[in-house]
């Protein structure tokens, strides 16, 4: 049985005349605590081949399996992958801590569990005491570091990451592409990580594949 | 902190629970989606599509061609026009220059003038009609003009009101026009009148032509306005509907003339819709901040430009409060205190605090279920753009006139229906009639909040194991709260200032605060209208405090957690 991720024959399709074809039969298996680089330019499908394995946009054809059991069907809130992304997606109406804890709300944990679990995450980013703030008194970068620990304080299964430092400008992009290294690699997460950056890829990831044309080509 | 820990919640277990599988769940929620949506469907087809499609049935089938012959028809469909056109004009003049001077130049103290100028708008038509009647009968502030005849009052109330429209709608395009292309025609020789007059003015067209097909439709389909300051000379074919209705009690006429006028306000959208997207494209083609700081010169003609709104709106309001205090002995509160007694020798069979308990119960009623119905359309209509079927369904109601909605009322629902169903109270269809009047403003006043949440918003919570339930709760929800105030606010002053569909809902014994204000006028003598100035005065007053309390309702900023 392989362990971790693993994707069958999957394609994504966008309605359209003729349909777009995004995601052409993909086959892909992530081993657990390996940090996957999927690169590509944009329009190549790597995004929505990011969007069918955590479930938010519907496959054409194919399956995704977790541990050898198939998920394909199980909705996005119960599948226990994480997703970053690329713009951050933080919820306004709540402070720093109210976003990273929003995952832990989820899962049903206790307010004390929660703060602590918070604190560790925000510690993890190096966002300590950033707690109360809100939203838009952050900088692109700190947004960034928030999205990246509201992701992990949940202890995803799979982590994914869209993209997840192209907003972000060229100075920064490289120190915290090794600071995103050593997240995931401490965190032991099993990550794909989508950049159209070889270097970023490079800096970041344990195995790279090129993606174009919504297929998969060994790089 | 180790990865790979997530415990999935309630997924398939191995001891074989029984477990929905979730395709099934999902179709469930499909399920529970189009049951939501059914609830308002069915309100909007009992209370709206099936009485105005009867009334309008009617007309086709049973109209007389005789009311289509008669000279009173055109008359009044020549006046609808005559001072649809007035009123139109009349918004426009004012409310340019109030426009430039709200939108285009900064000063300080400019956002409380902003809020004044929208206060107009959601006073209720009867309050507006009296205090214009009041300032200009002889005996008012005004009365020396001697401008009580005719049509100027109901011009001058029309345009009270679509000021504010003019303003908001051609403020918003003139703030993002840029300044340069007009500096550029003053550096080739154009003087500041020419550059404005062939650079600007041209640039703003979209805006003012958007603007005045609103208040074009706004203006033709007024009915209070006509039916209290026109007294039996001036007649459109609102307030000529509600004539053969009440008075010559020929339903066909009535028909026919309604028929008469959805052409009208049909026309009047089609056009409305053009010059709105042309707007829109316009203002797509040049977002940017062209406003600035006002210089001293500026100060002067803000001043200048202000004025005459201010003084159209401020002195028929103060004219209504003097008259209020008025009475045959002198200054007192005498009219307020026979708000609480039955008004001798005129036909409104209880006190006038009555009828404001009635429309209080009215509106709150007809809020929640506007309100209710309005977030679930809402929620339909932003998240799927196959549901713009639903938002023209949701916006008909604000395309057909107020008394077309109530007398359809009056005429399918005043009587048992099939099924054992009797709707026949106006504690039921007053209610009903105001929130079919409310719910194109409340849906009106959510979509474009929901719309600005990303649908990756709620991918992110549902990733982070928010089902669909709870991704509601937590995201849009809170983003909600804030428009949520404005449209119960706005729903709440509509439905109790709401007179055209009230009017033929109701019963005489259960008027509410317009229809009693309209009752009280209708047999003059000095008492009932002494009476009816402060029953004015009071509906006055609770809708502005509905729509300040309303405004002040921000939510709380951040949820804690």
């Amino acid at each position: 049985m392989v362990t971790g991720l693993e994707v069958r024959d999957l394609s994504v399709r966008y309605p359209g005349t003729p349909p777009i074809v995004a995601v052409d039969g993909v086959d892909l298996a992530v081993d657990k605590g390996e940090i996957l680089g999927l690169l590509g330019p944009s329009g190549s499908g790597k995004s929505s081949l990011l969007a069918a394995i955590v479930g938010i946009v519907p496959l054409a054809s194919g399956s995704v399996l977790w541990d050898g059991e198939d998920v394909t069907q199980t909705p996005v809130h119960e599948r226990g992958f994480g997703l970053v992304f690329q713009d951050g997606q933080l919820f306004p109406h709540r402070t720093v801590a109210g976003n990273i804890a929003f995952g832990l709300e989820m899962q049903g944990l206790d307010r004390g569990d929660r703060e602590e679990r918070v604190g560790d995450a925000l510690a993890l980013v190096g966002l300590e005491g950033y707690g109360p703030r809100r939203i838009d008194e952050l900088s692109g970068g700190e947004r960034q570091r928030v999205a990246l620990a509201r992701s992990l304080a949940p202890r995803p299964r799979l982590m994914l990451l869209d993209e997840p430092l192209s907003s972000l400008d060229r100075d920064l992009r490289d120190r915290l592409a090794i600071e995103l290294r050593d997240i995931l690699v401490s965190t032991g997460s099993t990550a794909i990580v989508v950049t159209h950056d070889h270097d970023e890829a490079g800096m970041i990831c344990s195995r790279i594949v090129q993606m174009s044309h919504g297929r998969l080509a060994l790089g | 902190m180790t990865a790979t820990t997530f415990s999935a919640n309630g997924r398939k277990s191995s001891s074989g629970d029984p477990v929905t599988p979730p395709v099934l769940r999902s179709r469930r929620l499909r399920a529970a989606r189009a049951g939501a949506i059914a609830l308002p469907l069915t309100f909007l087809g009992l209370f709206f599509l099936w009485p105005v499609g009867t009334l309008l049935w009617r007309g086709l089938s049973e109209g007389s061609g005789d009311a289509l012959a008669s000279e009173r028809t055109w008359a009044a469909f020549g006046t609808t026009i005559t001072l649809a056109l007035a009123g139109t004009v009349g918004s426009l003049v004012l409310g340019l220059g109030a426009a430039w001077a709200l939108y285009r130049v900064r000063w300080r103290g400019q956002a409380y003038a902003r809020a004044l100028v929208t206060v107009p708008f959601v006073l209720p038509t009867v309050v507006v009609a009296v205090a214009f009647g009041a300032l200009l009968r002889p005996s008012g502030l005004l009365g020396f003009l001697g401008l009580d005849q005719g049509i100027v009052p109901i011009v001058a109330a029309l345009v009270f009101f679509n000021v504010s429209v003019v303003v908001r709608i051609v403020g918003g395009t003139w703030a993002s026009l840029d300044p340069g292309t007009a500096i550029a025609a003053r550096t080739l020789g154009a003087s500041r009148w020419t550059a404005f007059r062939r650079i600007t003015l041209p640039a703003l067209g979209p805006g003012i032509a958007a603007a005045a097909a609103i208040v074009f439709l706004f203006c033709s389909t007024s009915f209070g306005i006509v039916l209290i300051l026109g007294g039996t000379r001036t007649n459109t074919l609102e307030t000529e509907i509600w004539l053969e209705v009440k008075q010559f009690l020929d339903l066909n006429t009535a028909a026919t003339l309604a028929l008469l006028q959805v052409v009208v306000v049909a026309l009047t959208l089609a056009i409305a819709g053009w010059a709105q997207s042309r707007r829109e494209r316009a203002l797509k083609r040049t977002r940017m901040d062209g406003t600035r700081s006002a210089t001293r010169a500026d100060l002067r003609l803000v001043t200048l430009a202000l004025a005459p709104s201010a003084l159209l709106v401020g002195l028929p309001l103060v004219g209504l409060v003097e008259r209020s205090l008025h009475t045959r002995s002198g200054w007192g509160f005498a009219n307020y205190a026979s708000l609480l007694t039955i008004p001798e020798r005129s036909n409104l069979p209880v006190p006038v605090w009555r009828a404001a308990v009635n429309s209080l119960e009215a509106a709150a009623i007809a809020t929640s279920v506007a309100f209710l119905f309005g977030l679930i359309l809402a929620a339909a209509i932003s998240r799927s753009r196959r549901a713009r079927w639903l938002d023209a369904v949701a916006m008909l109601p604000l395309g057909v006139s107020a008394v077309i909605v109530g007398l359809g009322i009056l005429l399918t629902l005043y009587r048992p229906l099939p099924g054992g169903f009797d709707f026949g109270d106006p504690r039921i269809l007053v209610p009903a009639a105001q929130a079919v009047v409310a719910l194109p403003l409340v849906v009106r006043s959510l979509v474009p909040t929901l719309r600005s949440i990303s649908p990756e918003l709620r991918s992110a919570a549902a990733t982070l194991g928010a089902n669909p339930r709870r991704v509601w709760w937590l995201v849009d929800w809170p983003i909600l709260r804030r428009p949520t105030g404005v449209a119960l606010g706005l729903a709440f002053a509509v439905s109790l200032g709401e007179f055209g569909a009230t009017s033929f809902a109701t019963r005489p014994d259960h008027p509410t605060l317009p229809t009693a204000i309209y009752r009280l006028l209708s047999r003059p003598g000095i008492e009932s209208v002494g009476t009816a100035f402060a029953a004015c005065v009071l509906l006055a007053f609770l809708t502005s405090a509905v729509m300040m309390v309303a405004e002040r309702w921000h939510g709380k900023e951040a949820v804690s957690w």
